[in-house]
């Protein structure tokens, strides 16, 4: 009958808006989940984790234990009430945990309690003193740092006398934390409370909830940190997985300022496409086609591949719709060969039909791939046949952790999805990607052409202008469209159009050429006529001018006679004698 | 297995002579509840097993590791390991109608006393 609990809440709120500073922490060794903490658990004191059954808490408090006694030289006591240490080996030897080794160099200590209720009949007060004793002595023993406790609520339901489990319980955490062991406790999460028993009271330090949700088959997991005392930590919802490598949190918002930006570039593996991006793509970028039905989307991919496998750099090819074969044999129709990058080793496929397991699972295996294959780049061909199905959210949420784990890898990818003649159904990673390819059908005259045009490119001066896709026998190739007044033409219109246009251009070129000569000619004509009128001009002039010399002879002769005349007359000038009569 | 039969059912009468009952009581130390479970255990078994009991007081403080070992989480704990099956009754015994249902004593509490 310990003393009260109450009252811990207004301290825990107080010291909560205090903040304080450097809480020390004790690192969980779990990818994703130190990041979202700022460095793990509060050290030395007691983590709730609680969650429904499934949700992971047990594989959390084993990572938490493993990883201090592998990487941090903290030994751990794992103490559960729900399975025998045998079993709990068993389960967890196929993620790699070696509970039996670490036993054995006495870096883990498991005691194992199987609590039957039926088996225990109560007669009068008791107290958990052999568990407080048997901690105590484990702890001394092996030099403990840190404690697992799970799932301890179970113990409500083996004794009968509530208020006495309750009582001893507050008194644990509170001897734990008198230890300063940094421990874990694992509740079962009540219907409206975080636990069915309503012992978060007597955790306030820091408390994490695990979600497990089946919506139409498909599985997700999320952790959320609601409470931390004294320390800053990410309030989101964060997806989780489960993977071949234990427990990996995926904290999308944290990591996605994190990213390098390299500069350098990586080939499409069509020429024309690196034209139009500048010179191709950003390596460790995403890069999403979209297209309608038989645009040539997985060819785009295929290239992708074969001009990073020529390069050297291992590829991963992952095929939502197809087998590896089938498409080994599409591509080699347009003289991509696939098959020797995969026998060389550069190449992995896997042909993952997403209703065969859950998303979840499927992230499990494409996180193990890129941890233990460490491909460059990666294609992920039809992930539209993931949006079958009602459950648009779960898919684009899943889709976002994809990207992001191949992006948080440094991977270049790939996208490529089925999207329908309306653009925006592209199940909402368009965001996510940092280029966005859109191939399209044109259809005109009976047949169907393919357009590519470049919708974004981040970071990236990128060609506006739609190109047409041909698929030829020795790949993929783009050619320039025709765009004019009558629209974009591609295919034979296009042909057609560009043999009017040369047929025209001669009609012109010959139209001009007789036009030139005829003026031509029409100028030497002129010039001809010019030349006769000016000689015209130049004789007429002439004779002017003769006539007007003859007029003067003429003048000057009359006036020599009158003065011959009057000199006669008056043998005066004849000036004076003229204007002297007057 | 002779002893279920007529522990269990009880049989009407009282215990047959040559049955032998094997109770151990884990305790912690000497604290309260765990010299309580002792004396009220002594009591019930003078009055109800009467030279057919034997009783082994089990310290887990001396020994805390058989806490694990003998799935001991609580005390004080009292173990019927004989005459099966096992049973377990936790608590300092205080009250003794529960006792001795959990003995499985109960039907013969009013006939021989």
């Amino acid at each position: 009958m310990a003393s009260g609990h109450g009252g811990t809440d207004l301290t825990s709120v107080l010291a909560e808006a205090d903040g304080g500073g450097a809480l020390p922490k004790a690192p969980t060794g779990i990818r994703g989940f130190d990041e979202i903490t700022g460095g793990g658990l509060p050290r030395g004191r007691s983590t709730l984790v609680t969650g429904g059954t499934g949700s992971g808490k047990t594989l959390l408090g084993l990572q938490f234990l493993v990883a201090g006694a592998r990487e941090y030289g903290e030994p751990g006591v794992l103490v559960t009430f729900e399975e025998s240490a045998d079993k709990l080996s068993a389960n967890v030897a196929s993620l790699g945990f070696d509970l039996d080794g670490l036993q054995r160099d006495g870096l883990l200590v498991v005691h194992a309690f199987q609590v039957d209720p039926a088996e225990i009949f109560e007669s009068g007060e008791f107290d958990f003193e052999p568990l407080f004793a048997l901690l105590d002595d484990t702890i001394e023993r092996i030099g403990a740092k840190r404690v697992v406790l799970d799932t301890i609520e179970l113990l409500f339901g083996a004794f009968p006398n509530q208020a006495i489990v309750r009582a001893e319980l507050s008194r644990l955490f509170r001897w734990l934390e008198e230890r300063a062991v940094t421990a874990i406790v694992t509740g079962e999460r009540g219907d409206n409370a975080l636990t069915r028993h309503g012992i978060e009271e007597y955790v306030s330090d820091c408390v994490i909830v695990l979600d497990h949700r089946m919506h139409e088959e498909i599985s997700t997991r999320r952790l959320r940190v609601v409470k931390y005392r004294g320390s800053a930590h990410g309030t989101n919802e964060y997806p989780f997985l489960i993977s071949a490598h234990g427990f990996v949190v995926l904290p999308i918002t944290s990591v996605a300022l994190d990213y390098g930006a390299p500069e350098e570039r990586v080939s499409t593996g069509v020429d024309r496409l690196d034209h139009m991006l500048a010179g191709g793509l950003f390596r460790g970028s995403t890069v999403l086609v979209s297209g309608t039905a038989g645009t040539g989307k997985s060819t785009l991919g295929a290239h992708l591949i074969d001009s990073a496998c020529a390069r050297g750099e291992r590829t991963l090819l992952v095929l939502f719709e197809e087998s590896p074969d089938q498409v080994i044999r599409n591509m080699r129709s347009v003289g991509l060969d696939l098959r020797h990058w995969a026998e060389a080793g550069l190449l992995r496929m896997w042909a993952a039909r997403p209703t065969a397991f859950g998303l979840e699972t499927h992230l499990a295996i494409l996180a193990g791939m890129i941890e233990e294959f460490g491909p460059a780049v990666a294609v992920l061909d039809g992930i539209a046949s993931l949006t079958h199905g009602p459950s648009g959210p779960e898919v684009a949420s899943m889709l976002a952790r994809q990207l992001d784990l191949l992006k948080a890898s440094g991977i270049t990818t790939m996208v490529t999805t089925l999207a329908h003649e309306d653009e925006t159904s592209t199940v909402g990673i368009s965001s996510l990607v940092d280029t966005w390819l859109l191939l399209r059908n044109v259809e005109s005259d009976g047949e169907r052409n393919r357009l590519l045009t470049v919708l974004k490119s981040r970071g990236t001066a990128h060609s506006n202008q739609a190109r047409e896709f041909v698929l030829t026998d020795h790949g993929a190739e783009l050619i320039d469209v025709y765009v004019g007044p009558a629209g974009v033409l591609t295919g034979s219109a296009r042909l057609v159009q560009e043999a009017q246009e040369r047929g025209a251009q001669q009609r012109q070129g010959e139209e001009l050429m007789h036009r030139r000569r005829e003026l031509r000619r029409g100028i030497v004509e002129a010039e001809a006529r010019l030349a006769v009128l000016q000689d015209d001009l130049a004789a007429e002039r002439a004779e002017l001018e003769q006539i007007e010399a003859r007029e003067q002879r003429q003048a000057a002769d009359a006036e020599a006679a009158r003065s011959a005349l009057a000199a006669q007359r008056w043998a005066d000038p004849a000036s004076h004698g003229e204007g002297g009569r007057r | 297995m002779t002893g279920p039969g007529g522990a269990g059912t009880g049989a009407g009468a009282s215990p047959a002579p040559a049955e032998s009952w094997e109770l151990r009581l884990y305790v912690t130390g000497r604290s309260p509840k765990s010299v309580r479970a002792i004396e009220n255990l002594q009591r019930a078994c003078e009055r109800y097993l009467a030279g057919q009991y034997h009783i082994e007081i089990v310290d887990l403080l001396e020994n805390p590791r058989l806490a694990a070992d003998d799935q001991i989480l609580a005390v004080p704990t009292l173990v019927r390991k004989l005459p099966p099956p096992i049973r377990k009754i936790v608590g300092d015994l205080s009250d003794t109608d529960r006792l001795l249902i959990g003995l499985q004593l109960r039907p013969q509490k009013g006939d021989p006393a």
